[in-house]
């Protein structure tokens, strides 16, 4: 293999060059990110840079004296893969030959339709619509946030701090009771109420108001919420529209299988856009998590090296974190399929405690609440119960 | 300077001892019977190593993934970028000692700036 071309400049496209050159991978390789930055760290974002509290040069994923030997092509997206010339189509016209690809394009925020142009409106993904947020946090007022989901929250705790006036609206009855379901999931989200954070749930999103900039969020139930600044925390769809036509099947992301392999030869993804077969369950899970973008990359690039002729490790369970209004939540496993849920130390109402969910009596998962170290010790158990099944 | 951690009996394989100074340290005790001893800080955020994932020669912050290697404290995994330091360890008597490094400590900022005397 001569040239390797990586598409995606964020972590796991950053998570795959390296590991092709730890693995002993010498040649050409190109790493084509559609953001002009090189690869930043993207959890700070809702919390210490939106807060101020750290700045640009300190979500820096690439080490001072760390040199990848690669070509950097930022700036520009890809727009098509040609499987018969084995070639990445960019949107400036260039074109990228390679005989090996990894897919790890990433995932990009939902929006509100019919919301476009309207000032006042934010999502929350990259670093620049982390620089326009702070820009309109900094002007205080009344701050709506649309989904109460992870970055919903952690958007909702840092504009709190910042001395925001903040309701976060979520459709569902329970915020997050898809993570962690229901009720730790009501648990979770009692934070925002804890701290005089308005928490609407069960009620949709009809509009927004305003002429040129946001007034107001119309909700379903025919009120009114006055709004100076609105974030829309919705989730994300992955970026696999350029891949259409190039033979790699598409299914909530690009398909691929435990070890990343994509119907394609020569082709793997990684990373949000990528929709991994998961062993465990018999089924293909999209994981927009950190840890996934980190630690899956090698099993794929070994696979690339490999010719596909390896036989894929067993991953960790999915583990993700938040930090909300001080809080501390880590959670790893598969909270779906749990029949019960136990506290197991600790008290929910101290903010301090640790959860395992379980199926049939064995653990699934495991959420810990200001509760590090023994965490550490449930997601260990929790890791070995899932190799040795 | 020596600093007495914990006797040797009483730090079992696979689990770490913190010693409270300023900044903590901690005597890791791998499960191959090695012992290892580095700042007890993750040099990205605010959290204890002790608290984290032993594996190996490796130590996995228990917040956000970075990994540090015990034998020369550099820094494996992001989103930590520096290493920790790492310190000399002594048995005697069926006692650990702790040799602290001269070095400067790679804190993450919001440490830095409390020691400082700036907001934490």
């Amino acid at each position: 293999m001569r040239t390797v071309a990586v598409v995606g400049a964020s972590l796991a496209g950053l998570s795959a060059a390296r590991s092709l050159r730890k693995r002993g991978y010498d040649g050409r390789l190109v790493l084509v990110g559609e953001e002009p930055h090189r690869p930043y760290d993207r959890p700070p974002l809702s919390k210490e840079f939106l807060a101020g509290a750290i700045g640009e040069a300190e979500l820096a994923l690439e080490r001072d004296d760390e040199d990848l030997q690669a070509e950097w092509v930022l700036g520009t997206r890809a727009t098509g893969l040609d499987r018969t010339e084995r070639a990445i189509r960019l949107a400036d016209g260039r074109e990228i030959r390679a005989d090996g690809v990894v897919i790890a394009t990433g995932a990009a925020a939902r929006t509100l339709p019919g919301t476009e142009g309207l000032a006042g409106v934010h999502v929350l993904r990259t670093l620049d619509d982390a620089r326009a947020l702070r820009d309109g946090l900094a002007l205080g007022g009344r701050l709506v946030v649309i989904g109460g989901g992870f970055v919903g929250a952690e958007v909702a705790a840092t504009a709190y701090a910042l001395g925001l006036d903040v309701t976060v609206v979520e459709a569902a009855p329970t915020p997050l009771a898809g993570p962690l379901g229901p009720a730790m999931g009501g648990i979770v989200s009692a934070l925002h109420t804890d701290h005089g954070v308005r928490l609407l749930c069960g009620v949709g999103v009809k509009g927004l108001g305003g002429e040129r900039r946001v007034d107001a969020v119309l909700l379903e139930d025919g009120r009114t919420l006055p709004a100076d600044i609105v974030v829309v925390g919705v989730g994300a769809r992955p970026c696999v529209d350029w891949l259409e036509g190039s033979g790699v099947a598409l299914d909530n992301g690009v398909k691929c299988g435990a070890d990343g392999r994509t119907t394609l030869a020569g082709v793997v993804a990684v990373g949000d856009c990528a929709n991994w077969y998961d062993p465990h369950t018999g089924a293909h899970r999209r994981v927009e998590h950190w840890t996934g973008a980190l630690e899956r990359p090698d099993s794929a690039v070994a696979t690339l090296l490999a010719g596909g002729a390896v036989e894929p490790g067993v991953p960790r369970p999915p583990y993700f974190w938040s930090d909300q209004y001080g809080v501390r939540i880590q959670f790893a496993g598969h909270a779906a399929g749990a029949d019960d849920v136990t506290v197991e130390e600790g008290s929910t109402g101290d903010r301090s405690f640790l959860a395992v969910y379980r199926r049939a009596g064995r653990p699934v998962a495991v959420l810990g609440m200001n509760q590090p170290r023994l965490f550490t010790r449930w997601r260990k158990q929790l890791t070995s119960a899932a190799t040795a099944s | 300077m020596m600093i007495p951690a914990c006797r040797l009996a009483d730090l079992p394989r696979g689990e770490a001892h913190r010693l409270d100074i300023e900044p903590p340290v901690s005597v890791f005790h791998t499960d191959d019977g090695e012992l290892f001893a580095i700042d007890d800080t993750c040099t990205h955020q605010d959290a204890s190593l002790a608290d984290g994932w032993l594996e190996g020669c490796e130590v996995e912050c228990p917040l956000h993934a970075s990994k540090f290697d015990l034998r020369t404290g550099a820094v494996d995994a992001p989103p930590a970028k520096l290493p920790v330091r790492t310190h000399e360890v002594v048995v005697e008597d069926g006692m650990i000692y702790v040799r602290l490094s001269a070095q400067a400590p790679n804190l993450p900022p919001c440490i830095s700036a409390r020691l400082a005397g700036g907001p934490a």
